[in-house]
């Protein structure tokens, strides 16, 4: 890590053990707690955000104590945050650094674009499949209507 | 495919279409048989759709089932607030099968996940309408001989007609040369193209109707309203383009046969319907043989 990144992310102190998620975009912060359920969480949590970064100009963070998420629990995250980097810490060591990986299928994340459906109608979760990755396009299994970066919002 | 819920054209397989049109040839021949005297059919119609809710009704008790529901929401609990899923649950305890037309897209899908009995999708918004597909297969294969290798047009709205699209995306298991025929405004969406592009299949597109005439051995009308047109002048310009009359149909193969989902307005004149290639009132007949077939294939009476 750099001289100057470490600077900047000790702004926020470190933890021993746990997950950081570096490189949020700022307004996505409060959406990534909410979709890793950690509204609840027991254990230490820091969050920071509209914090400077050279990459992002705004970035968010969130260090997680003692958790280590499952690969397809993270990957959740990256359809708000698809710039996130996960740092997994032991005993205050980095011992992996990660992108997040857009996943296959996304429910209840995802609100479906379509005013018809029956998923804006009715209390009902929503389920996608993801059928391309790189420009993030999701169909709707209820719907069949595609939902698409441009016209993508969270429920 | 006994108990599979038909929601999507997609959740049957190319074997179990074909298998479901050999069934309603069946039925045409005998559509009076008592084999589902001891079943309960429920209609569940959200929205008014008094063809396909008398079809399928006429199909149910023509085979001996007795069938209950509602015609339209007023006059069902929903009007009280309540939701799908605690109707569907409620339901499913009255019936052996349920037929369900819905305003929302999806709601079907949806339904079929919370029902203890199978669902059939007579509908869903803009969604899907699976028998609509399938009883436009079965008139396709009865007057071609087979569903293989046919020129088939498609006149008037292909961008907001969900036959159309269910339609195409169908065919396309069967190497058909499409040649869709319609204002600029309202051409086939690229996502159905796109189906059509990764079966290798060829499509024509045109805005010119008589040049295809000739050409095909379906023409499939379909009707252009007025509200799809955010200019009015545009629809004035085009609502005449797209109508058939029986003096355009003079060159026209030996086997070309009109079909339209019906109901029809203006395009086609009522001078085709006394040609014998206009068949969209048999088109309308077969849908009673396809959804006995549903019916009873999916109510395990018949393999």
């Amino acid at each position: 890590m750099e001289k100057k990144d470490l600077r900047k992310e000790l702004k926020v102190s470190a933890i021993e053990n746990g997950t950081v998620i570096d490189h949020i975009p700022s307004k996505s912060v409060f959406q990534v707690i909410k979709i890793l359920n950690l509204t609840e969480y027991q254990n230490q949590l820091l969050i920071a955000t509209n914090l400077d970064s050279q990459k992002m100009g705004k970035k968010g963070i969130i260090k997680v104590s003692n958790k280590f998420f499952k690969s397809d629990e993270i990957n959740k995250i990256s359809l708000v945050a698809p710039t996130a980097t996960l740092i997994i810490i032991k005993d205050f060591e980095v011992i992996e650094k990660k992108k997040v990986e857009v996943p296959g299928y996304a429910e209840n994340i995802v609100k479906c674009f379509n005013p018809n459906c029956i998923t804006n109608n009715e209390d009902i979760a929503t389920k996608f499949t993801v059928i391309d990755k790189k420009d993030l396009k999701l169909r709707c299994h209820y719907c069949e209507k595609i939902t698409a970066r441009d016209n993508i919002s969270f429920r | 495919m006994k108990n599979k819920s038909l929601v999507s054209i997609n959740d049957f397989t190319r074997e179990e279409h074909i298998r479901i049109l050999e069934l309603a040839g069946a039925f045409e021949k005998r559509p009076k048989q008592r084999i589902l005297q001891d079943f309960v059919v429920a209609t569940l119609f959200f929205e008014p759709s008094t063809r396909t809710r008398l079809s399928f009704e006429s199909a149910a008790t023509q085979l001996g089932a007795k069938v209950i529901g509602f015609t339209d929401a007023a006059s069902s609990s929903v009007q009280k607030g309540e939701s799908l899923r605690d109707t569907i649950l409620t339901v499913s305890n009255y019936c052996d099968i349920i037929v369900m037309r819905h305003p929302k897209e999806g709601s079907a899908r949806f339904a079929s996940e919370v029902s203890k009995v199978p669902v059939i999708n007579a509908g869903d918004g803009a969604n899907q309408h699976p028998t609509q597909t399938l009883l436009d297969m079965y008139s396709i294969r009865k007057t071609q001989g087979s569903l293989d290798n046919l020129n088939i047009a498609f006149v008037g709205d292909l961008k907001y007609g969900r036959t159309v699209h269910s339609l195409v995306q169908a065919l396309c298991h069967y190497n058909t040369t499409f040649h869709l025929v319609s204002p600029i405004e309202l051409k086939l969406p690229s996502a159905v193209k796109m189906d059509i592009k990764k079966r290798n299949l060829v499509y024509y597109q045109s805005t010119d109707i008589h040049d295809v005439i000739p050409k095909v051995d379906i023409l499939y009308m379909t009707r252009i309203q007025k509200e799809r047109f955010s200019d009015p002048l545009d629809y004035e310009k085009v609502k005449n383009a797209y109508v058939l009359r029986n003096s355009m149909l003079e060159d026209t193969k030996s086997n070309l046969k009109i079909m339209h989902p019906l109901p029809r307005v203006n395009e086609i004149t009522s001078d085709v319907d006394e040609n014998p290639k206009a068949y969209y009132f048999t088109q309308a007949l077969n849908g009673v043989f396809v959804r006995q077939a549903l019916l009873a294939s999916i109510l395990g009476v018949v393999d």
